[in-house]
């Protein structure tokens, strides 16, 4: 699947939620399920600064695509990373560099986009693009 | 829990306060606003809202400067305000009030001035583990800068300062102390009154941070014989951009000024300036005038409602919540001093407390998670935050009844 065709099917998975507490167990669910980080990866320089709650991001390189891990002790925010990593993992660099994420906004937590201190997820998805970017440029 | 305050129950028409605070109607996704942020910002009454208006609508005008009719009144509201706020903190002179741009502003005032006259190589500041990073990092700037040595009073695990570790601190090095008066993370009241006695026995001068304390505790600074104090407009009902230095007319005729520009001169040419008199000299610029005048009709509301009846009310609230709040599963409370005031910080064992604070917010209810600005606090007690829960006179009982439903509700969807 194509990262939007990926991102149309959470919308469609979220659509059928008709408030926020039902739309948030399922974030706590999807978090809950995100397959970890390898502890080995859990160092200082893997964590994405601007977050109240700590994130951990790993990005490797196989068969010309980035593939993430990543991890958080805060539930909520594993969720939101979850479903950024199933957007975006998986694919080459190229279509990472120039994915655009609307499906935050779709599914209405577009708050988790803004500057305030207390959400890293636009640290995450910047991270994840400059690691696509560090890779395609060593592959060049 | 403080025991010493009258135990009649609360006097304060909360319904009837609750309309004076338009905000306070507001829905949130759908449902009625809970705010519970007020260590971060207090909500504005109508006097205030109005006052403001009415600044912009009849008053506008530069103060200081004028000769019209409209300078002049705008000048005289100005004062007015300054003396309404010494009063307020039973200064000795109007002139030991400076308006600032808030408490941040204040302290930064105090370090830049107050160091550079003062502080030489090897002197000591000391200040508190419980600081917000407002009243550390000036004093972090300032030391490097001058040399000097920056010690920290401990606390314990109650959050309250260890006193023999601070009276062991007090040398002949020590220039200055500088302590919140009310933590905003941990809510806990400091014996300031045995710190500054302590302190002037060494003749050392003490700063307090009061921007937790003037909105819920009575506050004069002649009884507590500080030297120092500041806090912040726009948490004691009035508005952002505004503070108050108070400091002793000794200290401050001695301080070099810590802003150089219009109104803090007396005269200039190109060679030399001399500086104006107290307060105006640490007065620089046009000040935040609207901000400055309607402070003052924020602390002629607080003063009509009155400032005990308000700590016997927000007592009332502290002890509800903490009683609900302590028989939440795995809830832990932050912060168990026997002095509390206004401040309800917890966690939750196995649950972040951003997760918390996400879900409550769902449900309308407006609290702050994270470290509070006070990180080496979180690291005391080996924390990445609390979720804190800081209280106004416009709260209500029932409101923290939902709280604690909320509470309940979000950790069962965490864990």
């Amino acid at each position: 699947m194509t990262i939007n065709e990926i991102q149309d099917e959470l919308i469609d998975e979220f659509s059928m939620f008709g408030d926020w507490m039902e739309k948030y167990e399922y974030i706590i669910q999807l978090g809950k399920e995100l397959p970890l980080i390898k502890e080995e990866y859990k160092q200082p320089e893997n964590l994405i600064r601007g977050c109240q709650a700590q994130v951990w991001l790993h990005a490797d390189f196989q068969d010309g695509r980035v593939h993430f891990t990543a991890d958080s002790d805060a539930i909520i925010t594993k969720g939101l990373v979850s479903m950024v990593v199933r957007v975006l993992s998986g694919h080459t660099a190229e279509e990472i560099i120039n994915s655009e994420l609307y499906f935050v906004d779709k599914i209405g937590l577009r708050e988790h986009l803004s500057v305030t201190r207390s959400n890293g997820l636009l640290a995450m998805i910047k991270q994840m693009k400059i690691y696509a970017l560090a890779h395609q440029a060593k592959a060049n | 829990m403080s025991t010493d305050i009258m135990v009649a129950p609360s006097t304060l028409d909360i319904q009837q306060i609750r309309k004076d605070f338009p905000i306070l109607q507001t829905t949130v996704y759908g449902k009625p606003l809970i705010y519970f942020d007020n260590g971060a910002t207090a909500q504005k009454p109508w006097a205030v809202l109005k006052a403001i208006e009415d600044y912009y609508t009849h008053l506008n005008s530069n103060v200081h400067r004028g000769v019209h009719h409209l300078s002049q009144k705008a000048t005289d509201a100005y004062e007015a305000s300054r003396r309404k706020i010494a009063a307020f903190l039973n200064a000795r002179h109007d002139h030991e009030v400076i308006f600032t741009k808030g408490t941040t502003d204040a302290i930064n005032l105090v370090a830049y001035s107050f160091g550079k006259q003062f502080v030489k190589e090897g002197d000591t500041i000391i200040i508190s583990a419980m600081e917000h990073h407002s009243n550390i990092v000036p004093w972090q700037i300032m030391c490097e800068d001058r040399k000097a040595h920056l010690k920290v009073i401990p606390i314990n695990e109650k959050g309250e300062l260890k006193m023999d570790d601070f009276s062991a601190l007090l040398d002949k090095t020590v220039k200055l102390i500088a302590v919140a008066y009310v933590s905003n993370t941990l809510g806990t009241i400091n014996p300031v009154k045995e710190i500054i006695g302590q302190a002037h026995q060494h003749n050392i001068p003490v700063l307090l941070d009061a921007a937790q304390a003037v909105q819920h505790i009575p506050v004069d600074v002649q009884d507590l014989d500080v030297d120092f104090l500041v806090f912040s407009g726009h948490k004691i009902y009035g508005p952002t951009g505004i503070g108050i230095l108070y400091g002793k007319e000794e200290w401050l005729n001695q301080m070099p000024p810590y802003q150089g520009g219009g109104s803090m001169i007396k005269q200039v040419t190109l060679e030399k300036t001399t500086y104006h008199d107290l307060p105006f000299r640490f007065e620089a610029g046009t000040p935040n005038i609207e901000a400055c005048i309607c402070l003052g009709t924020a602390i002629d509301y607080v003063t009509n409602i009155g400032i005990p009846a308000i700590q016997q009310y927000e007592h009332e609230l502290l002890e509800y919540a903490t009683e609900k709040l302590s028989v939440i599963d795995k809830l832990r409370i932050i912060g168990t001093a026997a002095q509390k005031s206004g401040v309800l910080s917890f966690i939750v064992e196995g649950v972040h407390p951003y997760d918390v604070g996400v879900l409550l917010d769902k449900l309308g209810i407006a609290v702050r998670t994270g470290h509070h600005c006070t990180q080496p606090l979180m690291e005391c007690f080996g924390i990445p935050g609390t979720v804190r829960v800081s209280f106004a006179f416009y709260n209500t009982k029932e409101e923290i009844d939902q709280l604690a439903a909320g509470v309940t509700r979000a950790v069962a969807m965490l864990t």
